[in-house]
């Protein structure tokens, strides 16, 4: 492929690619990101190409493996152009009859499609889906479409236009009062005015300057970041060089955590290919601009995602945060101008200038303008990778795209902002979600996680997690964080072991107020708030741990018992079988017990006992009944269903 | 396994010589080919990059990704992400702790398994998960520990 040279020739280009692609023809889309390996797209890809070598269809039939679809909860998804009928769950087993039927005969499978639990209908399409319906996928689009390691898919949706626009129509000036215009804010984190950064680290004296992208992603239950480099990783080289065409920057870097390595793979693919088509390296698209990429791999370090920890570790040094009085902006790597963004961030922009600062403007709230990407996961049915405009309800998004919470349990909060976010309580599910919202609510918008918890989680238990999570990734650097967090983990260590004492709370919180106010970054300032923040909403479950000794949602195993109902149990053996310890005295036809001596509190039993009998309970708060007396362990089987007890 | 082959080591270091900033880059390359990176692997590299040893040890211990100790056959990653926390990831790390009777970190005395705990493995939606070798088992249960990794000999 020769380069591009100009506006005129990426034009000419798309419109051979376009031209060359016939839109009638059959296409199977199969979404192959990291989920769905987990889920096994490798052996459903192998199966389609099998089979279509079987029936001889290989040159009727395109086969193209897209990026995440985001609907993670039911994959690996299939999607066949140009229907669009979109197949849920595909099984290698369900291939041959999807070419026999839907390729060859055009019909559909209804088995395949999915099915709405309240009105009973399938729906073909994937928009028809709730979970999509309600949202309005910008950034993620190219991620249904786009084969991430064939630039042309992406070239075919209009990609690089926005590109070759500013580099040949605008100068760095005016791409910076666009960006300012459409107030785009980060999505990484603080939601920083995006334009206002780029126009210090432009401003700031020294050469070179550098542009990085972040792609550590250390929310640990968030993976947007991660999906968008393996869907499609040009539309973040895109934007990447628009900001360093508005900076002046010929360096960049991409940083991406190992842990992630189709990403840093497809991202690979992706450098080399532009590289190729010339929209990275010299004199891109024949403007003289000149931009190059390294791709560097983080070693996994929470904190290494903190912007100037980052940039230590990119020099290749242990990836600690430095003094916050210099800024980043103006000596960060190899102590010059440096600007740091998130992935989403870098996806965006390309979308600004292919459609205005006022199209962007049109989306979102007051001060927080376009989508965001939000992990939903946790304990609600469909869990996956939703975009939504700023400002939807969190009540929207948990419900009407979620699908609401699982096993009809009842909702008790939602986690956002990662680990150093807060707990969201249920009276606030109605509040728009943005940038300035979350924080009053004292959470964050964070990169995007929004963790959903029913009844059965402990508030106080999660709150020691991320305490515990946090105080694993400090660097250790400062003490307020340092020791702040090591006395918070004790004291929540203490509670959920049934040790807490009075003014463990009072402590927590003065502990908070100091880490906030001295520590050195932005891991220390936020770490109080899962802990603040619960014990703002959900004080009541920190008092029960207390004084009375008890988890209300029966999840400290230091404060639960296991306990077998004897009325309900139906002596089935299972929970005997299956306990590790032989600490279930079963036998046939003998209602069990548990010997609360041996018992390490596993909850084997509890998992393992039918739920149509639900024997196995848990107590927390009051002892655990007497053994029922031997003599009165029988069962005696009666007619019909049920047992009658002698 | 836990031998490493000085030669390979060589051959890793080779292509990262003249750079400058390399070192997480070299090690990360070192781990992923042998798993964990290994005192004669370190001397090799500090004598051949010229970087002081201690060096090589901070950054080696910072970095999660990064293992001083040599591992087992088997490496499972246990997911602690919050989304599988939530849905009971700690119950089942408990039970394989006890049924292999080591702790997370640690690694059998018959090198059989290693045992670790990872931070989201990216498919949420499959939570509570364990990543062994290369093998991803969603959905489980603590009743279901035991079959799984008599699966891995
Ligand atoms: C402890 C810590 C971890 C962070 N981890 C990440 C991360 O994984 N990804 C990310 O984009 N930003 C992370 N950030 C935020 C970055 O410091 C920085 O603000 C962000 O990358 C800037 O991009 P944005 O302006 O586009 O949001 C982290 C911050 C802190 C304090
Ligand atoms: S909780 Fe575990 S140890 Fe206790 S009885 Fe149930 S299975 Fe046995
Ligand atoms: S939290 Fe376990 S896979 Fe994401």
């Amino acid at each position: 492929m020769p380069r591009i040279r100009s506006k005129a020739d990426l034009k000419a280009l798309r419109k051979t690619i376009v031209g060359h692609r016939d839109l009638n023809k059959p296409y199977i889309t199969l979404c192959s990101g990291t989920a769905c390996h987990a889920t096994g797209s490798d052996v459903v890809a192998a199966a389609i190409q099998e089979e279509l070598e079987k029936q001889g269809l290989t040159e009727e039939v395109g086969v193209r493996r897209t990026g995440c679809h985001g609907f993670c909860e039911r994959g690996p998804i299939i999607i066949i152009y140009p229907e669009e009928i979109c197949y849920l769950n595909v099984t290698p087993e369900d291939v041959p009859e999807i070419i026999e039927k839907t390729i060859k005969e055009k019909q559909i499978i209804d088995r395949l499609l999915y099915l709405d639990s309240e009105t009973g209908e399938r729906k073909v399409h994937e928009q028809d889906i709730p979970f999509y319906k309600y949202q309005t996928r910008l950034v993620f689009s190219g991620n249904l479409w786009v084969d991430p390691t064939n630039i042309e898919d992406y070239i075919a949706l209009g990609g690089y236009r926005a590109l070759a626009k500013v580099l040949n129509e605008m100068t760095p000036e005016e791409v910076l009062e666009e960006v300012k215009r459409a107030n785009l804010r980060g999505r990484g984190g603080g939601g920083f005015p995006a334009g206002w950064k780029w126009e210090s680290t432009r401003d700031a004296a020294g050469e070179p300057k550098y542009v990085i992208v972040n792609c550590d992603e250390g929310d640990p239950g968030a993976y947007m970041d991660r999906s968008i480099m393996e869907g499609n990783p040009h539309r973040v080289i895109e934007g990447l060089a628009i900001v360093a065409y508005a900076i002046g920057s010929h360096h960049g870097f991409f940083y991406v955590r190992q842990e992630y390595p189709l990403a840093v793979n497809n991202l690979a693919i992706a450098l080399e290919q532009a590289k190729e088509y010339g929209f990275l390296g010299a004199d891109i698209l024949g403007s003289g601009f000149e931009f190059d990429v390294i791709v560097h791999r983080g070693a996994g370090a929470f904190v290494s995602g903190e912007s100037s920890a980052l940039m230590n570790a990119i020099e290749g040094k242990v990836g600690e945060p430095r003094p916050k009085y210099i800024h980043t902006s103006e000596s960060g790597v190899w102590d010059k101008p440096s600007n740091l963004n998130n992935v989403e961030t870098y996806a965006i922009v390309p979308l600004i200038f292919e459609k205005g600062a006022e199209w962007f403007c049109s989306i979102g709230t007051e001060g927080s303008k376009g989508t965001k990407i939000f992990s939903l996961v946790g304990e609600v049915n469909n869990t996956g990778l939703v975009e939504v405009p700023m400002g939807t309800t969190l009540r929207d998004i948990i419900y009407k795209i979620g699908g609401g919470i699982r096993s009809g349990k009842r909702f008790k909060g939602v986690q956002t902002g990662g680990p150093s976010g807060g707990i969201i309580p249920e009276q606030y599910l109605d509040s728009p979600v943005d940038f300035d919202e979350l924080t009053k609510l004292g959470s964050m918008m964070g990169s995007g996680g929004m963790i959903v918890m029913d009844e059965n989680t402990c508030i106080v238990d999660l709150a020691r997690y991320f305490v515990d999570f946090l105080c694993e990734e400090s660097c250790g650097k400062c003490v307020p964080c340092r020791e702040g967090l090591r006395r918070m983990r004790e004291i929540l260590e203490g509670i959920v072991a049934g040790k807490g004492k009075e003014g463990d709370i009072a402590m927590l919180e003065e502990i908070g107020a100091v880490m906030k106010k001295a520590s050195l970054c932005a891991l220390g300032t936020t770490a109080a708030n899962p802990a603040l923040s619960t014990i703002r909403y959900f004080r009541d479950e920190y008092e029960a741990h207390i004084k009375d000794k008890r988890c209300p949602a029966l999840v400290c195993k230091a404060l639960i018992s296991y306990y077998i109902e004897p009325e309900k149990c139906t002596a089935c053996l299972l929970c005997s079988k299956n306990c590790p310890e032989d600490a279930i005295d079963g036998g046939k036809k003998m209602i069990h017990v548990i010997d609360q001596s041996k018992c390490i509190k596993c909850g084997i039993c509890y998992d393992v006992c039918p739920s149509k009998a639900g024997a196995v309970i848990k107590i927390s708060g009051t002892p655990v009944p007497a053994p029922i007396p031997e003599a009165k362990r029988k069962i005696a089987r009666g007619k019909g269903k049920g047992e009658r007890r002698v | 396994m836990a031998e490493i082959n000085l030669k390979r080591v060589d051959e890793i270091i080779e292509g990262y010589k003249g750079e400058e900033g390399v070192l997480i880059q070299l090690l990360l390359d070192i781990q992923n080919e042998f798993n964990w990176i290994s005192p004669e692997a370190i001397a090799r590299i500090s004598e051949q990059m010229r970087i002081p040893k201690s060096q090589i040890y901070r950054i080696a211990s910072f970095y999660k990704a990064m293992s001083l100790k040599p591992v087992g056959r088997h490496i499972i990653h246990v997911c602690m992400g919050t989304a599988c926390q939530v849905r009971g990831a700690p119950k089942i790390l408990d039970r394989i702790e006890e049924n292999l009777k080591i702790k997370e970190g640690e690694t059998t005395s018959d090198m059989r398994f290693s045992l670790k705990r990872v931070n989201c493995l990216g498919c949420c939606a499959m939570g509570p998960v364990i990543l062994v070798d290369g093998t991803y088992h969603g959905k489980i249960t603590s009743a279901m520990v035991e079959s799984i990794l008599g699966q891995y000999e």
